[in-house]
This record gives C-alpha cells, structure tokens and sequence, in this order.
C-alpha cells in the first residue's frame, strides 16, 4: 500500500481500481490501478486534466459505469464491497450512504420537476416517508445550504434557480439521506469565480458538521487547495503524486504536479511568463510504456521508458511515482 | 399556468377567424356553380335566378361570407344543396362516427407507438429496437387505402372473419357492430403508430444521453421511476405529434372511410365535393378545421403543464 493511510479507520477504502472500455477493437485503459483510503471528516482531491481519468474513478466508486466498462480492484465502503453489489443493494447505496455532486448542476437536475419534487424523492427512494415529510425534510435541507426564501425555491424548476443556486439545491440533494462519502465531480468549474468559492466554503462547513468524507475532483488547482486535506495528482488513470495539501502546494515533487503549478495563475506571477507543459495527455487506449508522462517531461531520460515507474512512499504517507524523486529524508518531514 | 391558458385560447379566437375565411374563399375559389351543377340544363333563367336566391348565392360574396358565419356561430349551416335537409344534422351523426373511429384507431396507435418506441429505446442498438423500428417503419410507409383493401381480402373475401364495410345497423348487438369497427380501426391506427413509435424512440433516446438521466440513479432511483422522469421529459414532443395525428385521424380518413364504406366525415366530405354541395362542404371543413385548432391549444396547454419552461 504505497497510498495515505489515515489515523482514523477508513470509511472508504479503494486498492488497485482499475477501469478499461472495450469496444469493438479499441481497448481504453481509463483507470490503471487507483488506490487511496479516506477518513470521516477527510476531504481528497483528485487533481487532473480532462480525460485523466477523474471522472470515470468517480462513477466506478458508484457503479454508474456503462456495461461495456471492465473494473476490477476493490472498493470497500464501511466494510461493503461495493463492487460485489447486487443492482438493488447498489441502488440503496447511491443517494444513501454515498452520494454525488456534479459539474453542470442545471444538467444534472431534471427539467420538469420542481426542486422540491427531486430532493423529496430521493427521501423517499430511501427512507419510505410520506411525501409531506419528505417534502418538509426537504425544505429544511435548502435551508440548510443556505439557500434564502427556501420555502418559494422549493416550488421552483431548476431553471428558475441562478447556477449558483442549483448547485447548492443539488448539494442540498445529496446530503438527503446524510451520506458517510460526497463524491464532488468538478462542483465549481461551471460556477462564477465569486460563487465557486462559496460552494467551497458551504461544502467545508457542511462536511464539518455533518463528517462526511468527500471525495473532489477538479481541474482546478486553487478549488483544490482550497478544499483538501491531501490532493491525489491523476495523469493517464494513475496517480502519480498523493501528499497533504501543503507539501503538494509547497514542495510539489512529480515534473507533472510542477507543471500543474507552474502553469496556473495567481498573482505571484505578475510580470512573468505564463509556463505550459508541452505536448498533450496520452491516448489511453495506446498508453507508452513505463511513465505515461515521459514524452512530456523535461527531465525524461532512457529509464522513464523502461517497464514500471518506481514508487517512491514517504513515512507521512505521501507517494511519487517517477524515477527522479528520493525519499524524504525524515529530518524534513518532521520540520 | 392559468395566464398562459387564458393568452393561448384568446389568441386561438383570431386562427379560428382566419380558418373560416380562408373555408369560405377555398370553396368559392374552386370553378363550377351549385346551382348549374343542380338545375337541369333547359331550366330557364328566371329559375335558376330564384334558386340562387333561395340559397343567397345571389349575394355579393362578403356578404356571403358574413352572413354565413354569423349562422355558423348560432350552430346554423343552412341547407344541403343537394337533398334539402339540414346541413347540421348530417354533419354531427357523420362526426359521431368519425369520433368513435378516430378515438379508438388514436388510442391503439399511440399506445403501440408509445410502447414500440419506448422499447426500442431500452434495447437501443440489439435486434428488439431494430425490429421495432421496422415495424414503425413500415406502419409509416404503406399507404392506409392500400392496407384496408389488403385487410378486407384476407379478413372478409378470403376467411369470413370480420366484415367488409359499412358499420352494422342499430338493430345488431353491440358485440356484433363492434366487429365492424375492427378493420377501419386497425388499418386507421398504422400510421399514428409508425410515427409516434419513431419520435417517442427518437426523444427517449436524447433524454436518456442527457447527464440528469445518470443523476438519478446516482441518488439511488431504480429502473422504473428513472423511466418515469424520461417519459415526463418525452411527452411534450410526442403529446404535440399526438394532437396533429388525432388531427389527420379525424380529417384525413376520407380515403379509410370510402374504402369501408363508413359514414363519416370524410365520407360525407367525399360526397359534398363530388355533388358540388357547398354549405355541407363549408360546415364540414371549418368544422373539422376548427377540431384542429382546438386541439393543438389543447395539447400547447398540455405541453405546459408538464414541461414549465414552455410557459412564457
């Protein structure tokens, strides 16, 4: 287990996932040996760009995949192997004790429902409460997510509703049945700078009170700083980078995170050159050997093609995978 | 919701107005006069003037035109042209008819269509969708006349399971009259079924590649409530596709109905054109047009109803 391991015990735990499509005579490999284990309470950002592979690890943990996905590894969610699951057992699960968020919230809400109607539902789905419990649950759900004049939003359509308040109504939607995971696929890329941070405080306040573990997923290197305890870098459906949030920001250690930080704007770069990581994500369905990164590394040499990347673990739990890194000597790990 | 039906009925009262004009000009539009047509050709002048007169065609032609839709709205379409009686009463027992044809072909075809197109939307790609298909397909290309003739020789020429034509007289029991309807009413429900089953397929198909579709099964909806959200997202598309079948069922069966000998509206249309029987002809027309206009308001208050953003 090269990946974290947190104090407490696990409320969910993912070795080795793994995902392929096969279709006809492609063969995509999506996700190439995932693992990581999280706490109540924790919050782990899977970092990455499109196509790295994020999203479909998110689906996988939930079963949402299509048919014509192969995943193997395990996923173990409070002792439940959800992998094993019957249809209905997985079914209670999602929207029960792990639950999601999404990116579009006004594509990810059904048009011809009122917000109350979908929120209700999923109590009901669940618990098997009457409507007009569920329906006052539901009420007291938006306002928890600070949603003003909930009793009025209730009744609304999702497209009565500004972006930022579908998404609080579809994060009011997920903590129905006070899920013990939040998976959050990219909650603020499609929000207004201004709101995108506010979702991130609500889901920060939300997660404290209610301990729920969250997994998140963004592109977005200043969502995830904001919002981690440890941040996972995905390349190519691997993770090639897990520390704490502050010795990825501070001391990043894979040439791909050092591109990732480098090439993203704040305001300590004034005057500066903006820098790129050249080249563009490998085609999964064609991975390179060895580091799927080498043919857009700077420091790429003959090693970097040759069968498997080291694994490089630190005692603080943080893991690298590339041939460059060297354990962090202990002297630094305790300053 | 209620502003939106108020607005939409009051803006069908100016189309209902359109549609009577443009009855009215249509008729007059098409050469030959009724009353040539009626009279012997030695009838004198002086007849044929007092036969005009009799049925105000001797009037300038808006005052036609006004004088016949001021009768119409009190439910008054004068005289057939040619036996003298009633155009409302022949109108209304060949409308009863055409209803009791439209109403049961409407319900088998959209149910199949719907059924069809569902169906082939779950089995999306394999045999079931391609086979459904097929059979919407062909519901859509073969021509209905073509399809009655087909379904008399098998079911009343060649077997005597069913009868030809006609609709039974009031003295059969109604399980014996029922068999008369079996035929129109099959042979009318093809086309509804071919086309509905391809649009529901169609809608069902984008709605389910829509992301609110994985959404629910994230929040831990099963099968049949997810297929319940996807038909309330389909039906505004398909209730519009719906109305306008309805539509052509109740308007367009002339061809159904000569075949099967029915006395309906397009019977009695085929009739009023072939006997230059203009007031039957007008009262036919505006009023099957005016079913048309009613029930496209009907399915546009439908339509908002279940989808909101429709309201504006």
């Amino acid at each position: 287990m090269p990946d974290l391991m947190p104090a407490e015990p696990p409320v969910l735990r993912v070795d080795d996932l793994t995902v392929r499509f096969r279709r006809r005579n492609m063969d995509v490999a999506a996700v190439n040996g995932v693992s990581f284990a999280l706490a109540r309470g924790e919050t782990l950002t899977i970092l990455g760009e499109s196509g790295s592979g994020k999203s479909v690890s998110l689906k996988a943990l939930m079963g949402l995949l299509p048919d014509y996905a192969t995943i193997a590894g395990s996923v173990l969610l409070d002792d439940r192997s959800v992998l094993d699951l019957s249809p209905a057992e997985l079914a209670k699960l999602r929207g029960g004790a792990i639950a999601m968020i999404f990116q579009e919230p006004m594509a990810a809400l059904d048009p011809v429902y009122t917000i109350g109607e979908q929120i209700a539902e999923t109590i009901i789905q669940h618990e098997g409460t009457s409507h007009a419990k569920a329906m006052h649950r539901a009420l007291d759900l938006l306002d928890h997510v600070k949603i003003p004049s909930a009793s009025r939003r209730l009744k609304n359509f999702p497209h009565e509703l500004s972006g930022g308040m579908r998404q609080r109504a579809m994060i009011a939607l997920a903590l129905a049945c006070s899920p013990s995971v939040l998976l959050a696929d990219e909650p603020t890329t499609a929000l207004d700078v201004t709101v995108q941070i506010q979702i991130l405080l609500l889901l920060r306040q939300l997660q404290q009170e209610l301990g729920m573990a969250i997994v998140f997923v963004t592109h977005d290197v200043g969502a995830a700083a904001e919002i981690s305890d440890r941040i996972a870098v995905m390349y190519a459906g691997r993770f090639v980078e897990t520390a704490t949030v502050r010795e990825i920001m501070r001391s990043p250690r894979h040439p791909y995170t050092q591109g990732l930080l480098a090439s993203t704007v704040h305001g300590g770069l004034r005057g500066r050159v903006l820098e790129t990581i050249p080249g563009a994500p490998p085609n999964l369905a064609h991975l390179p050997p060895g580091c799927a990164f080498a043919p857009r590394c700077r420091h790429a040499g003959d090693l970097c093609t040759r069968s498997d990347v080291p694994v490089t673990a630190s005692p603080t739990g943080a893991m690298v995978r590339c041939v460059r890194a060297v354990p962090v000597p202990i002297s630094e790990v305790s300053a | 919701m209620l502003i939106f039906a108020a607005r939409r009925i009051f803006q069908a009262i100016p189309i209902l107005f359109g549609v009577s004009l443009v009855v009215f000009g249509l008729v007059h539009i098409v050469p030959g006069n009724p009353i040539d047509l009626l009279m012997p050709p030695e009838a004198s002048p002086a007849v044929i003037a007092q036969m005009k007169k009799a049925f105000g065609f001797d009037q300038p032609l808006y005052m036609q035109y006004l004088l016949w839709l001021g009768r119409a709205l009190r439910g008054d379409f004068g005289l057939s042209v040619f036996n003298a009686a009633p155009v409302w009463g022949q109108l209304v027992t060949a409308l009863g008819n055409t209803f009791v044809l439209a109403i049961l072909a409407a319900v088998l075809g959209f149910s199949l269509g719907t059924v069809l197109g569902v169906s082939g939307a779950m089995f999306h790609g394999r045999w079931p969708d391609k086979l459904f298909s097929a059979i919407a397909t062909t519901g859509v290309s073969l021509p209905h006349y073509w399809c009655a003739i087909v379904l008399v020789l098998m079911c009343a020429v060649l077997h005597d399971w069913l009868p030809a034509q006609g609709m039974g007289d009031d003295s059969l029991p109604l399980y014996d009259r029922l068999q008369f309807l079996i035929l129109p009413v099959v042979t009318l429900s093809l086309i509804p079924m071919g086309v509905i089953g391809r649009l529901v397929r169609a809608t069902v198909l984008e709605i389910f590649g829509q992301e609110f579709v994985g959404a629910l099964t994230a929040k831990g909806l099963t099968r049949w409530p997810v297929i319940r959200h996807v038909c309330k997202n389909a039906a505004p598309p398909v209730l519009a596709l719906m109305g306008l079948q309805f539509g052509y069922l109740l308007g367009g069966s002339i061809l159904v109905e000569t075949v099967f000998n029915w006395p309906g509206s397009g019977n009695l249309l085929n009739l009023a054109i072939f006997r230059r029987d203009i007031p039957v002809l007008q009262a036919t027309i505006l009023v099957l047009a005016s079913f048309f206009v009613v029930l496209n308001l009907l399915v546009d208050i439908a339509q908002a109803a279940i989808d909101p953003r429709i309201r504006r």
